[in-house]
């Protein structure tokens, strides 16, 4: 009894001492309004949700362990004699910024581990931003009103490859040398200016003695700045529009469910954070990365083979080498096709289609209202194939950009890796996009057949008359629910080509364009089943096993119904299989 | 718990902005919402012995957190990273092993603890929150363009054009100072790209040692690495980056092939020396050196993006991207008897520009 009164007096005391630390921030900060309303913010539940938060903790890491290795890490292109710890590489002629890195790696105590965690982190920065990309891309999570968050995700990613080609060319070893050599390359096939701006960049010459500096001053200063700026932004916008969420029962596209920020996404994410740095500390001191004293100073004469980007930058590389060798001469010009394409234009193009791609979704499918309810990409199936076609595509890049290794370990042809590699680049996509369309209407087509019929239980029962079937039973109604709540898309119509006195209608052409483009989008869809379907086939499913329940209306299914498909069947023998009432 | 009041209204297409709600998408739900399903209570909820253990575990997570974190500043002052006198565990250096492995299960475990925290003893039921459309209401909306045009009426700025197109105007030209500004990153390209040291006379000489190669010196079959002699004679004009610059325009390759497999342009009958010929070793596609070489065929091949070169038929491309063929370097030999470039490149090495032509 005194324990507990203890208690409620020392509970007491906490909340009066909240209070008063509350009352003092509000008289100066006016926080009172703003925590009433976010302390206890609702944020949806599901894994995928995680995929940004890894990319976020991420660039934390990255700021950490960065401003460490900035305190060692000499910016400078001027020559020195290396006279350090590493014995292979004593009293050659080297940039300060290789020399300072080895002397990061080998006499800073915790250096290499804060080298392998930085460079660890900007893969991990780089590979959740994607995935969370096509997360957003593949769940519909783009739509209005989150589209200018997802350019603004777009830009993330964007200037997250900028910066880490920048980071990863500071050391100034052979590896980097060479992928600034490459860079430099794709600067000169730039029509008309290319030379120009490769002498402003290069501060003359390449390599010349201006670049790593600036680099630096791009990788520490300029694009982290722009980077944590849009980060917030994004986040800004993420608690404006609140999460999207998942469909299921009592989840709608007027409400979240989920739990509050504090204490649980304060706990759960919070220690998250400490999951990702700790994976991350753990993967620096287990996983060596980027080795850059066996790869010894950069000499523009020298070159290592089976040279490789890091894995963000592999797709560009991939366009690169499949690309034909085209080049025009025009009046003494030279326009280099075959770099120009695939090492600048391509990335533009990526992104500018990715960027523009809510809005084409949009115009084709008129849709002009606000989701936030999730779609499964099953149910958007001309979404989900451009979308694996995309992947398709940059998979094929990507495998492109290894061709020589490729070709070394499985004792191929380099040559015919290479020309397979330029038909497949169009004609793989393709065939991915037929596929996973076709995939996706196969698998709306399940989701009906398991509404209307059950589930297959894998028990077959042979009738009296001889005739065999497998019983069906009913899904659970919460799955039920699940897979009937997405929306049934339908295309549209163009209006008609003209008025009752025959005269045509304004912009009929556009419309039409954009009638058939939404028929190419939604007409496949496998419409959903109605209340009247479901109603029969629960009826059906009643009769057609001679059920002792009598299951007429869709509330009512509470008894052992059997949903057997084929009819005829006199079955109704309970199998001892768990009974669950009929979807409704 | 079903929370579903406004679900079962039919959509009707519009977005509903303004009224502060959205409206349910798509047409009416065959099924009826059943709801945020039930609570089901954890099993630290309803047995007081699995919360008490629930509770120790988080702990005992927290306290090997604080131990490893103690450990790592053992580790630190305990190894030494040198490469050669530090100590080594499984085969790597010991300090950034230890380092890496004690901080990770430090900051890991301090996030499994709290994340088992909210999973097992955290109150878990789950909150709903309304939604409200992106959009301010009606009124805000057109209060914020009534606010606007009374803003935009008083400064005149619709009004007054000449005004505001001056203020355009300079605005505008603020954009030459940003860009003039930036003019002295670096010289102008001029003909920098299209020269290179290589003058008649130059002797070839290896790359690593400086020495200048005679004719008999060449086996066939062999490729070596070689530079103008300039980079070692006056070593003192090419320090630093004034040679990197230098060396990523003339650096060479010298092979050597029976003449009889050797099939050169009419021009360039002369350009080798007893079947010893000399090409640039930048690829014309993007600048990598060139290194890999084929003796059976004469084949180079670029390793950075495979472009294959035929060093037997006048370094003519034969697959990858690269669009032109690799420069070669006429050779002769001088009165020493060593082998001397005839003449500077006859074109441009390295990557294509605009005004290579």
């Amino acid at each position: 009894m005194s324990s507990s009164t203890a208690a409620r007096s020392k509970a007491g005391a906490a909340s009066r001492s909240t209070a008063g630390v509350v009352t003092w921030l509000d008289e100066r900060l006016g926080i009172g309004a703003l925590t009433k309303k976010q302390l206890r913010k609702v944020f949806p539940d599901h894994w995928s949700f995680m995929l940004g938060e890894i990319a976020l903790w991420s660039f934390v890491i990255l700021l950490l362990t960065g401003t460490f290795l900035s305190f060692w890490f000499k910016p400078s292109m001027a020559e020195v004699e290396y006279m350090g710890s590493y014995a292979n590489l004593r009293g050659l002629h080297m940039s300060e910024a290789y020399a300072s890195t080895l002397d990061l790696s080998f006499d800073v105590r915790g250096g290499l581990l804060m080298r392998q965690m930085h460079h660890w982190s900007a893969n991990l920065f780089l590979a959740s931003m994607t995935i969370h990309m096509l997360r957003v891309f593949f769940t519909g999570a783009f739509r209005k009103p989150r589209e200018l968050n997802w350019m603004i995700g777009l830009a993330l990613l964007m200037l997250g490859i900028i910066e880490g080609f920048a980071g990863y060319s500071l050391p100034d070893d052979l590896l980097s040398g060479t992928g600034l050599r490459i860079a430099q390359g794709l600067m000169l096939s730039i029509p008309v200016v290319g030379s120009y701006i490769s002498f402003f960049v290069f501060g003359g010459e390449f390599p010349g003695d201006d670049f790593i500096p600036r680099l630096y001053t791009v990788h520490v200063l300029l694009v982290p700045g722009i980077l944590l700026a849009l980060i917030t932004a994004h986040m800004l916008l993420l608690v404006y529009h609140k999460h999207t969420q998942f469909p299921g029962p009592g989840r709608t596209n007027n409400n979240v469910v989920g739990f509050p920020l504090m204490p649980v996404y304060m706990a759960k994410a919070g220690g998250f954070f400490f999951i990702v740095f700790g994976v991350t500390a753990l993967m620096g001191g287990l996983l060596q990365i980027n080795p850059i004293w066996m790869y010894g100073p950069y000499n523009p004469a020298e070159v290592t083979a089976g040279s490789q980007p890091d894995w963000y930058m592999g797709w560009l590389e991939g366009g690169l080498r499949i690309m034909p060798n085209w080049e025009t001469n025009l009046w003494g010009y030279t326009l280099s096709w075959n770099v120009l394409i695939p090492g600048v234009l391509l990335l533009g193009v990526l992104f500018a289609l990715l960027a523009f791609y809510p809005f084409i979704e949009r115009w084709i499918t008129g849709d002009d209202r606000e989701h936030h309810l999730l779609e499964r990409p099953r149910n958007a199936p001309t979404r989900t194939a451009f979308g694996v076609a995309g992947m398709t595509a940059y998979a094929l890049l990507w495998i492109a950009g290894g061709n020589d290794i490729l070709a070394y370990e499985f004792g191929l042809s380099l040559n015919a890796i290479t020309y397979f590699m330029r038909v497949a680049i169009f004609v793989v996509p393709v065939l991915a996009f037929i596929i996973t369309r076709r995939w996706c209407l196969s698998l709306q087509r399940h989701d009906r057949e398991v509404v209307l019929h059950g589930y297959e239980t894998g028990v077959i029962v042979r009738s009296p008359d001889g005739s065999y079937a497998e019983i069906h039973r009913p899904i659970n109604p919460v799955r039920a629910y699940e897979l009937t709540m997405h929306e049934q898309h339908t295309p549209v119509e163009a209006p008609a080509a003209s008025d009752a006195n025959g005269v045509p209608a304004p912009a009929q052409g556009k419309e039409r364009l954009r009638s058939r483009l939404s028929h190419f989008w939604y007409a496949d869809d496998v419409s959903k089943p109605t209340k009247e379907e479901l109603e029969a086939a629960a009826h059906h499913a009643t009769n057609g096993s001679h059920a002792l329940e009598d299951g007429h209306g869709p509330a009512s299914g509470n008894g052992a119904h059997l949903g057997i498909e084929t009819s005829g069947i006199v079955g109704g023998q309970d199998f001892g299989l768990e009974q669950k009432p009929k979807a409704p | 718990m079903s929370d579903d009041g406004q679900h079962d209204t039919p959509g009707t297409g519009s977005n509903g902005a303004g009224d502060n709600s959205l409206l349910p998408i798509g047409p009416q739900e065959p099924l009826d919402n059943p709801g945020v399903p039930e609570h089901q209570p954890r099993p630290t909820d309803v047995d007081p012995a699995l919360e008490r253990r629930a509770e120790r575990q988080v702990a005992a997570m927290f306290v090997v957190g604080a131990v490893m974190a103690l450990a790592f500043c053992v580790a630190y002052f305990l190894f030494d990273p040198h490469p050669e006198t530090g100590e080594t565990a499984l085969g790597v250096g010991a300090s950034n092993l230890a380092l890496g492995v004690t901080l990770g299960l430090s900051l890991l475990l301090i996030g499994l603890g709290a994340i088992q925290w909210a999973r097992k003893l955290m109150a878990d039921h789950e909150m709903i929150e309304y939604r409200h459309s992106a959009a301010s209401t009606v009124e805000d909306r057109q209060e914020a363009i009534a606010a606007f045009q009374a803003g935009s009426e008083e400064s005149g700025l619709g009004r007054r054009k000449l005004i505001r197109n001056s203020l355009l105007a300079s605005m505008a030209m603020l954009g030459l100072p940003a860009v003039v500004l930036l003019r002295d990153l670096g010289p102008l390209p001029g003909v920098k790209l299209e020269q290179t040291v290589w003058r008649r006379g130059m002797r070839v000489v290896s790359d690593v040692s400086g020495r200048a190669i005679r004719p008999s010196e060449v086996p066939i079959g062999q490729l070596i690495n070689a530079e103008p002699a300039v980079f070692f004679e006056h070593a003192e004009e090419f320090e630093g980056n004034e040679l990197l610059n230098e060396k990523a325009k003339a650096a060479v390759i010298v092979v050597r092939m029976p003449p009889e497999e050797y099939t050169p342009y009419p021009a360039r009958r002369d350009w080798d020396v007893e079947g010893i010929l000399c090409y640039s070793k930048i690829c014309p596609h993007v600048g990598c050196p060139i290194s890999l070489y084929e003796q059976q065929t004469h084949h180079v091949l670029c390793p950075c993006h495979q472009s294959t070169f035929d060093l037997a038929n006048n370094g003519v491309v034969l697959f990858g991207p690269a669009s032109r063929n690799l420069p070669q370097l006429p050779l002769g030999v001088d009165g020493e008897g060593y082998l001397i470039a005839m003449s500077g490149f006859q074109e441009p090495v390295g990557a294509s520009f605009w005004e290579r032509g």
